[in-house]
């Protein structure tokens, strides 16, 4: 579904990423953990290309969304982003950010739209917030709220970049227990996450970054119980 | 001199009570030994009773009304385009908005209108009430377009990374999500400078346009009085802008609220 060949981004001097060459399928639930500073979320960033690669190419669906003149509203649209920051629009209500971005599209009436959005709110447990605006939600509820909306564009991938890093502890649950029910119905997923009990539990393939490269990548049970690399060893032993 | 002034009283007819009024108090006003109550109702009748003359200040309130609406609207719409220009990382478009702000900002008001109605509208017959619009507005918008900018600035990364991961195109996400989380951060510092205009279109007594200052000013070539004629004018302003600010106070803490629902 996304296949990543020799990816490099560089800030300035800086080189983030050097060289990622990566295959996702689809329906496949890729975890990719590591180090603060390790290019993990640059990744990620670059695969919707809010990060605008260096040099490299990437792959969604069969289209090179690197390729010059390509339609990347279009291609975002299939691939829905989660934020650390929730991101949420503080001027719309529940309704408004979860409608938002399909009826701007046209892709459903305000109706259709509506009643998706009630859906999937039921989904997540909130159908009874849809009037309310963001900042009278938990961060746990923004969060939920956020993965709602991006869902609402039924996107093909969903995208997640450091999801819980901004909860507060008691609320991380809450939306990891979305994300797994997300995980079960098939959805593919790209998480980018500091909860190593959620990669173990959900991840089909683990990716550890470090330095702006895949240091190591395999399942869960490989990369936790026996990983190879003296890096990989020493971030786990950190975490763990 | 005071004589010749008083004659056009002396001869109207005294057909209502301030008339009346004043020509109990003529002749002592002719001695020179009015008091100090009496003094202040000449003033006054002079100023503006006298003739209708209260007529003057409202034409010129009007004009200035007129002038400084149509100029705020002129002024936003080139702000709000200035501002986008400004943004738009297509570096000719930012060099002409800078350099734009840069000359009107580093230049005396006066004499951008001097300009504007001696040299572009000096050979051509127009309405000076339009030339005082072109001024005003041509002058507000280099403001305006900073408090829109610093307003678009001021507004989370975050919002703009949501929205273009939506799919919305550059133009959608400033339309729906930027802009009106943008006017809203801005609208303190617009709504000081719509007041600021207001008073600012003063300016254009000075190419003859009647608004309200030059109609004081008009009273004062009439009857000489240093003070009256300014003091009604200045009072007229200070209850437009202070209207103006209470509503404006009013939608900010009615903008305010919505954060809380």
């Amino acid at each position: 579904m996304i296949t990543v060949k020799n990816l490099h981004k560089h800030f300035g001097d800086l080189e983030v990423l050097n060289g990622i060459d990566q295959h996702i399928k689809p329906g496949e639930k890729v975890v990719i953990i590591g180090p603060s500073g390790s290019g993990k979320s640059t990744f990620l960033r670059c695969l919707n290309l809010l990060e605008k690669p260096t040099s490299g190419q990437i792959f969604f669906e069969g289209a090179e969304i690197t390729a010059p003149k390509v339609d990347i509203d279009a291609i975002r649209c299939r691939m829905g982003m989660v934020f650390q920051q929730f991101n949420l629009f503080p001027h719309l209500s529940v309704m408004g950010n979860v409608t938002l971005a399909p009826i701007t599209h046209k892709l459903m009436s305000k109706e259709q739209a509506q009643k998706r959005a009630m859906e999937l709110l039921t989904r997540v447990g909130l159908p009874e917030k849809a009037d309310a605006f963001p900042k009278q939600l938990s961060g746990g509820q923004q969060q939920r709220i956020a993965i709602v909306r991006a869902l609402a564009m039924n996107p093909d991938v969903m995208l997640f970049d450091e999801p819980t890093s901004a909860l507060d502890p008691e609320m991380v649950g809450e939306v990891l227990d979305v994300m797994k029910r997300l995980a079960e119905d098939g959805m593919t997923m790209v998480v980018v996450t500091h909860e190593m009990g959620f990669a173990r539990e959900v991840g089909d393939r683990v990716l550890f970054m470090d330095g702006g490269l895949v240091v190591e990548e395999g399942t869960p049970g490989e990369i936790f119980d026996h990983p190879r690399q003296p890096r990989t060893q020493d971030f786990l032993r950190k975490v763990l | 001199m005071f004589s010749t002034l008083l004659l056009g009283a002396a001869e109207a007819v005294s057909s209502n009570i301030f008339d009346q009024w004043w020509l109990a108090i003529k002749d002592k006003a002719l001695a020179g030994n009015l008091d100090f109550w009496e003094n202040i109702y000449k003033e006054i009748y002079q100023n503006v009773l006298y003739n209708n003359r209260w007529m003057n200040y409202l034409r010129g309130l009007g004009i200035t009304l007129e002038v400084s609406f149509f100029a705020a609207l002129f002024g936003l719409l080139l702000g709000v385009l200035l501002a986008l220009m400004r943004l738009s990382g297509v570096k000719p478009l930012e060099k002409i908005s800078g350099v734009y702000i840069g000359i009107i900002r580093g230049t005396p008001m006066l004499l951008q209108v001097l300009i504007i109605n001696f040299g572009i509208f000096g050979s051509i017959a127009i309405d000076r009430v339009i030339i005082g619009v072109i001024a005003c507005g041509l002058n507000s918008a280099a403001y305006v377009s900073e408090i829109i900018r610093s307003g678009i600035l001021s507004v989370d990364k975050g919002q703009t990374e949501a929205g273009r991961s939506l799919g919305l195109s550059n133009w959608q996400t400033m339309r729906l999500i930027v802009f009106p989380q943008a006017l809203k951060t801005a609208l303190p510092a617009l709504c000081n400078e719509f007041i600021t205009l207001i008073k600012e279109t003063s300016i254009l007594a000075y190419i003859a346009l009647t608004e309200l200052t030059k109609a004081g000013d008009y009273i004062r070539s009439k009857t000489y009085s240093a003070f009256t004629p300014y003091i009604v004018s200045g009072i007229l302003y200070l209850v437009v802008t202070g209207v103006l600010t209470k509503l404006l106070g009013k939608l900010e803490r009615r903008l305010r609220q919505g954060d809380n629902r």
